[in-house]
């Protein structure tokens, strides 16, 4: 077997080592700020054929309901300009199947688990944090109150500031770890709805689920999904993503943010950190690369230490700042040369 | 035999009726590779609009050889994805991910097969067959398509069998109609099992025929996919289990082969009622 041609950890940049790439979410501490996204990783496994999961700050695995489910008919995906529907439909193996193989999987190899859960009820979502409770690996509960893909639009708690608040209030009873609230960017105000889960005890924010979408098939002339809609994910959906950080960033700037939506770069992962996002998850990105988390950490590690930065944390926000603020001292103007030659 | 990620180079793309036959240089893709298992391809480089990969059975991987490991797949083209695909040319570089999926499995006995290959979903069945040979198995072979153009590897397939049919719906080559018009006679020469590779329909009709002769069969589905590699859970479909309980599993890491009479072909496109986590009907 010849190795130069594998796809490996990504080359290693040396300024890249002088950058410390910790970060902090709701007083958790994680080795750096690059996740994997629920849904797009199901719960290591499949990727640890590819790189060791443990590299990463953690995974955040995919949203598990209380009983086994089957998920929608197919077909479940097309895929978009820049990006892919999908109506899943939350199929999975039920939290107890979850707890027994999943989990003690992540914990075993001492990678931190986000654990994401979703219910059809705001009762499901207290039993399914009331049973993650205490276990091994669990660093934190990633509450998804947002898929698209649920029967009823209704259920799409996230869209609804009140209902979004019952369901986080139950959690956060519930739970001994932190409680990030995941939103749904399908809302005619994020920060309203975000400042009702925070009131409610979200420690923190996940930023974006997908957005809602059609495709129609132009052989058929009918929806392409068995489901008509489906959430959009993947590059197509960053700016909305960014929109989404930044504005609830600037409302409320001490509440931290795991973004996600369309990440497939370092330099994406660094205007998700500038907006405000403590840390990342990258998700669609990984169907068309299995090493993308792995690359995306690499790169944002090169990118940081080449304007000047010596932790990942000191660029959370930054694009929030005046522009004078912006440049650690010592550092190369990074105005004077174009972003290609400073990737790596 | 875990999959690679490769950054491959393509070494040659040719027509092949209506198809395209590409091979590529991918070390350590063939290493470990057997008939049925696939791989899937990244399309139109790192900022690419089209973000999902294609899925494509291997019809050969050589693990050695002065490109140091080739594998070759064969493609129509079908959208963007497969146009870009086909106008890559020799020296291109191409991001190949594999082997992936579960390959055919081989009988531990010189039975005598049947392989039945729908348009180019030959392309797998023609290394099986190879393999089946030198295992000492009888090998028949019926190729079908819609037209003579849509034929894949009916010279090959015709080296390395004992009698071979050919079908298409336009009679332009072989005998005018389905590869199921002539399975049967082909299973009455004595046939023990069953390999299918090809349209969802086809392996219906080929399961059903291989279920009245009593006979197993393994078929090589081809849904559509986005990762290749078991993490989307776009590519189900319902398979009943050895415990009888039918799920929507995976093509991608479960399958692509699956034993035919486990797939619940009259319901693929849905959720069966009793499938495990189906929703429950509310009238």
């Amino acid at each position: 077997m010849t190795d130069v041609a594998l796809v490996a950890a990504p080359g290693h940049d040396d300024a890249a080592l002088g950058v410390d790439p910790t970060t902090v979410l709701a007083g958790v501490a994680y080795a750096n700020p690059v996740f994997t996204a629920s849904g797009c990783a199901a719960a290591g496994q499949e990727l640890a054929q590819f790189f060791d999961p443990s590299l990463l700050g953690g995974v955040v695995t995919k949203s598990i309901m209380l009983k086994p489910r089957s998920g929608r008919a197919t077909p479940r995906m097309a895929e978009t300009p820049s990006g892919m529907l999908n109506s899943i439909g939350l199929q999975g193996p039920g939290i107890d199947a979850f707890l027994e193989r999943d989990l003690p999987w992540l914990a075993e190899r001492g990678i931190p688990a986000v654990v994401s859960i979703a219910g059809e009820t705001a009762e499901d979502y207290v039993k399914l944090a009331t049973k993650v409770r205490g276990r091994k690996g669990l660093t934190m509960l990633e509450v998804n109150i947002s898929c698209p893909n649920v029967e009823s639009r209704g259920q799409v708690f996230a869209c609804d500031p009140a209902a979004a608040a019952a369901v986080i209030a139950g959690v956060r009873r519930a739970s001994s770890v932190p409680v990030f609230a995941k939103l749904s960017p399908d809302v005619t105000s994020i920060v309203d709805v975000a400042q009702a889960v925070v009131e409610a005890g979200a420690h923190g924010l996940s930023m974006i689920n997908t957005t809602l979408g059609v495709d129609i098939n132009t052989d058929t002339l009918r929806p392409t999904l068995a489901n008509v809609t489906g959430g959009l994910s993947g590059p197509a959906v960053r700016p909305i993503a960014l929109r989404c950080i930044w504005q609830v960033h600037a409302a409320m700037p001490e509440v931290p943010i795991l973004g996600m939506g369309g990440i497939r770069s370092g330099l994406d992962a660094l205007q998700f950190l500038a907006a405000g996002a403590s840390a990342v998850s990258v998700g669609t990105a990984v169907f068309g690369d299995p090493h993308a988390p792995l690359r995306v950490l690499e790169e944002l590690r090169s990118a940081l230490a080449h304007r000047g930065f010596s932790s990942a944390a000191e660029v959370v926000g930054i694009a929030h700042r005046p522009v004078d603020a912006r440049v650690p001292e010592g550092a190369d103007p990074p105005g004077d040369l174009p972003a290609e030659t400073l990737e790596t | 035999m875990s999959p690679v990620q490769v950054q491959g180079e393509v070494l040659s793309i040719r027509r092949v009726g209506d198809y395209h036959a590409m091979t590529v240089v991918a070390p350590g893709i063939a290493d470990g590779a057997r008939p049925g298992h696939f791989i899937a391809v990244g399309i139109g480089g790192p900022d690419s609009a089209m973000v999902l990969r294609r899925a494509f059975a291997l019809v050969e991987a050589q693990d050695r050889g002065v490109y140091g490991g080739t594998v070759e797949f064969v493609f129509a083209v079908r959208g963007r994805g497969t146009a870009w695909l086909a106008e890559r040319r020799p020296h291109d570089p191409l991001d190949v991910v594999g082997p992936l999926g579960r390959p055919f499995q081989l009988p531990k006995n010189p039975v005598h097969a049947v392989v039945v290959g729908g348009g180019y979903g030959a392309a797998p069945l023609l290394a099986l067959a190879e393999q089946l040979r030198s295992r000492g198995c009888r090998v028949d072979a019926v190729l079908g398509a819609s037209t003579g153009e849509r034929l894949f590897g009916a010279l090959e397939a015709k080296r390395m069998t004992t009698a071979m049919a050919i079908t298409t719906d336009d009679g332009s080559v072989g005998e005018q109609g389905r590869v199921t018009d002539v399975l049967p006679e082909m299973i009455e020469r004595g046939a023990d099992l069953v390999y299918a590779c090809g349209p969802m329909p086809m392996l219906q009709a080929v399961a059903e025929l291989a279920a009245a002769y009593g006979i197993p069969a393994q078929v090589a589905v081809e849904e559509t996919m986005a990762c290749g590699i078991g993490v989307c859970m776009t590519c189900v479909l319902p398979v009943r289990g050895t415990d009888g309980v039918t799920r929507m599993v995976r093509s991608c890491v479960e399958g692509p082969v699956f034993h035919a009479d486990q797939v619940r072909f009259d319901a693929i496109g849905t959720v069966p009622a009793d499938a495990l986590g189906a929703p429950v009907v509310t009238a």
